[in-house]
């Protein structure tokens, strides 16, 4: 029965994840049938590979540590206090992180770059410095500390550090001794996330990087798609694998101590009006934090594309209005008007998170029961996808799924396909934890009142899990939408995505091309806050329900 | 209606179930009673389906259940902490069991109406079982378990959350609902004054053995072993000779009643049985601590060089604290218990 449930995600990563990028790993690393394992020493070697390599892993790190230091007073903040707004400030703050990696790099582009915001007022720029893709990583990345620390946090119960006092521990001890280690596992795993999503950035590193800095998937897809150097394209893809391996076989040790039973309790019951000066001055200075790190990149990227439509000076739909024409301006930078995008990327998302659903579903409901090693194993590799250079996925779709009996090449399905890989994750980690928390006897109770298997999972598991499933399909209708690496290489040139159309338009000179990557980047942005708003008031409007 | 013949579970290397016999007739109440880890809840699952057993046969109404699914066994099964679907409400948790069997709404709901009113909750059908007391949520439960009219009701644990008094109230309803429909129950508790208030028929388990079995009578005055009259609240209890109609014992010579077994054995002397008297009188005893129960004193006595004694006296009669006293035994409230050698069998 559980491996009747595996099958179908089994084929599915056989198939679309492990067959290409083995394929294309093999095109690197063999010559006339041969392994030339060689290739890795000869490239690891390279100085400017040693120069990637090291960039990767410390602006990772550096990202990390500066995410943490930003987010997790905002997680305090979040979980122990009660002010207005509070719940649509969370649904904000996790705006950017459903947001496609161009448009981020995009808004930030638009803040620290040419022309941009601080150029403009103060001659400041940032876009060819580390710093803009380091404040662009903690843009992207505060919501997964706020929610991942938070929603732990939250949940703790008071009492335990009361409890500490009242035996005598001082404040700051009665938190170090209590609260600190229950959370730690909660702050490992969320530093060891903004690590891996750093680790392998793309779409912000390759608009706001410039020439002189490049992350391994950056320079995986340099190599692949400019260069056509194969064989270093494929070490580097293993050196990523190897290490985005490594990473999520720590996560999994720290998620399954964090497993280890906390006593929690209804956050509601948790949070107060701050008190005193100094609470006020924390909750003001995260509401400041979110307001300069989060509003104003958006808010900035907003302005942009609807500034000088009409002429220097004026505000207008003037970008918007381009959109709807094919190559306005003099630039022929695509066979059919920018405005498509919107429709493919809709189209397309929408198959990619049925898909993913179905996916990710089955996978979840084959991990519900803890089991053994091989189920353990199962788990992390559902991960993988998160890390594994997309660029080679997706190249490795275009050389592997091109004949019969697959061939896929001229179809539409290849990039919804791509997209629901990168989907699967999150419906997973969504539903996973929710089906998991149904009590065992639940399902026997209906058992015995007559439910076979099937019945009792339609009547006891789905009602309980709808609502993750809800969110779970946001998430992934989210990333599928926002999904860069691999469909660049796939959207066909009639039928271009949006992230793809951003960083086409973004890739020309000429102000109208800007405005236009900077509208399209609003559309995109817009289309992706409101599903995710729509979620927010999924989750906390029924929260009272079980 | 009910068969076990040798059931067995393993958990690893322990049995859970070793080998268990076990009858239970048509409209009887039987009430399995041991602590926790004798095996009892996994009799349960065992005859529910939802465990699988390594060895024995269950057989309900003469048919062998082996390879028949847990929802195809028709049993009802109250769950120790209820179970009942957080997402639905009251009436259509009831409903739930007629609706897996196919009944038609209008009976369903019929029946769901006629249930919630056995139980002492009419017209509760539409409200959230969040928002019920833990009273409550047991009362739904059983008419959740007896909504499809099981062959056989069996209750995890039934009354095992309540506070006391509430306890003690629905144990005497429990037993007139099921007297009145002509339930077949077989119920497993920890608690011995609920089994015996509930029971027809007590099976005591150890270790996933049955220890005794019989009437609540039966099984409260002749305990078969040590281990069921500790399990019953009884202390008293010393390793004894009997020869003829006295028993040598730490406690000095204690008469049993005629026809007692000869030899080693185990030997137990009610509390009733313990007659408090003059310091020269009998066995020499200091009064401890002493436990008002509403009617009675329970005492605890302390023997030079013998194992504490409880006794229980009448509220005048109660020894000061640190009083020597002198103290006897009636034949009447002493019970010799099979010996050591053979610890189980009714």
């Amino acid at each position: 029965m559980r491996l009747g449930l595996m099958a179908v995600p089994v084929a599915f990563f056989a198939l679309f994840f492990a067959y290409p990028v083995t394929a294309i790993v093999g095109r690197g690393l063999k010559a006339e049938g041969d392994w030339q394992f060689g290739r890795i020493g000869e490239v690891l070697s390279r100085p400017d590979i040693l120069d990637v390599l090291w960039f990767t892993t410390w602006q990772a790190l550096a990202s990390t540590a500066l995410t943490l230091l930003i987010a997790l007073p905002g997680a305090y903040v979040f979980a122990r206090f009660d002010f207005p707004g509070k719940q649509v400030l969370r649904a904000v703050v996790t705006v950017p992180f459903v947001l496609p990696t161009v448009v981020v790099g995009t808004a930030f582009l638009a803040l620290l770059g040419r022309g941009g915001l601080l150029d403009e007022l103060w001659g400041v720029r940032l876009d060819t410095t580390v710093w803009a893709i380091l404040l662009a990583h903690v843009f992207f990345n505060y919501a997964v500390v706020v929610r991942t620390v938070g929603g732990l946090w939250s949940q703790l119960d008071p009492r335990q550090e009361e409890a500490a006092r009242v035996l005598g521990a001082g404040r700051f001890a009665a938190f170090r001794r209590v609260t600190l280690p229950a959370l730690a596992p909660a702050v490992a795993a969320a530093a060891l996330m903004v690590f891996l999503f750093t680790f392998t950035s793309f779409g912000v590193v390759q608009i706001l990087g410039g020439p002189a800095y490049s992350t391994l998937e950056v320079e995986i897809y340099r190599q692949t798609a400019q260069l056509l150097d194969l064989p270093t394209a494929a070490v580097l893809t293993l050196v990523q694998f190897a290490a985005v391996g490594g990473i999520l076989a720590v996560h999994a040790a720290t998620v399954r101590r964090r497993e280890r039973a906390l006593k929690l309790v209804d956050p509601a019951q948790t949070s107060r009006r701050p008190r005193g000066v100094g609470q006020w001055a924390l909750l003001g200075g995260v509401l400041l934090t979110a307001l300069l790190l989060i509003l104003l990149p958006l808010g900035v990227l907003v302005e942009r594309s609807l500034d000088g439509g009409d002429g220097p000076g004026g505000y207008g739909f003037g970008y918007y209005e381009a959109l709807q024409s094919v190559g306005a301006g003099g630039s022929s930078t695509f066979l059919v008007p920018p405005l498509e995008a919107v429709g493919n990327s809709l189209r397309y998302a929408l198959v990619a998170t049925l898909i993913a659903l179905v996916v990710g579903g089955l996978a979840a409901a084959a991990l519900t029961r803890r089991a053994g090693r091989l189920v353990r194993g199962f788990d992390a590799l559902l991960m993988l996808p998160l890390g594994v250079s997309a660029v080679t996925v997706g190249f490795g779709f275009l050389i592997t799924l091109d004949k019969p009996p697959l061939d896929l090449r001229t179809s539409w399905i290849l990039v919804p396909l791509a997209q629901a890989l990168v989907g699967v994750p999150f419906v997973v980690r969504t539903m996973l934890p929710v089906l998991r928390a149904v009590d065992d006897r639940l399902r026997e109770a209906a058992a015995v009142l007559g439910a076979s298997p099937l019945r009792a999972w339609r009547e006891v598991d789905l009602p309980l899990v709808r609502r993750a499933v809800l969110v779970a399909a946001g998430f992934a209708f989210a990333v599928s939408l926002g999904e860069f690496g691999a469909t660049v290489f796939i959207a066909r040139p009639d039928n271009p995505t949006l992230p793809v159309a951003v960083a086409r338009l973004l890739g020309r000179s000429g102000e109208l091309n800007y405005g236009q990557a900077m509208a399209l980047s609003t559309i995109l942005m817009l289309v992706c806050a409101v599903s995710l708003l729509l979620l927010e008031r999924i989750r906390t409007d029924r929260s009272g329900e079980f | 209606m009910l068969s076990l013949q040798a059931a067995t579970v393993r958990f690893g290397e322990r049995a859970a179930l070793d080998a268990v016999d076990l009858e239970v007739a048509d409209h009887r109440i039987v009430c399995v009673l041991g602590p926790s880890g004798s095996g009892k809840s996994t009799l349960l699952r065992a005859v529910a389906g939802l465990q699988p057993m390594d060895a024995g046969r269950v057989l309900l109404a003469g048919q062998d259940q082996a390879g028949v699914p847990v929802h195809r066994r028709g049993l009802g099964l109250m769950f120790q902490d209820h179970q009942l679907f957080p997402h639905r409400d009251v009436g259509s948790n009831v409903a739930f069991g007629l609706r897996m069997h196919g009944t038609g709404r209008a009976e369903t709901n019929a029946r769901v109406r006629e249930l919630l009113e056995l139980v002492g909750l009419p017209g509760a059908e539409r409200r959230a079982v969040a928002a019920l007391s833990g009273g409550e949520q047991q009362r739904v439960a059983l008419a959740r378990a007896l909504a499809p009219r099981p062959k056989l009701l069996m209750l995890d644990e039934p009354l095992g959350q309540l506070d006391r008094s509430l306890r003690e109230r629905l144990v005497v309803e429990l037993r007139t609902l099921f007297q009145e429909l002509g339930t077949t129950v077989l119920a497993v508790t920890h608690d011995q004054g609920e089994a015996f208030a509930l029971a027809d028929r007590v099976v005591v388990m150890r270790d996933g053995r049955i220890a005794q079995e019989g009437t609540p009578l039966d099984v409260w005055q002749r305990p078969a072993s040590a281990f069921v009259a500790r399990f019953l609240g009884f202390d008293n209890v010393t390793a004894a000779t009997v020869t003829g109609r006295a028993a040598a014992t730490a406690w000095g010579k204690v008469p049993v009643p005629e026809g007692s077994p000869q030899g080693e054995v185990d030997l137990l002397v009610r509390p009733a049985g313990v007659r408090i008297g003059a310091p020269e009188d009998g066995l020499r005893c200091t009064v401890g601590v002493r436990t008002f129960r509403g009617n009675h004193v329970t005492v605890r006595l302390l023997p030079e060089n013998a194992p504490v004694l409880e006794a229980e006296c009448a509220l005048r009669d109660t020894p000061d604290e640190g009083a020597v006293v002198g103290v006897r035994f009636d034949a009447a409230e002493t019970v010799v218990l099979a010996g050591a050698a053979t610890p189980s069998g009714a």
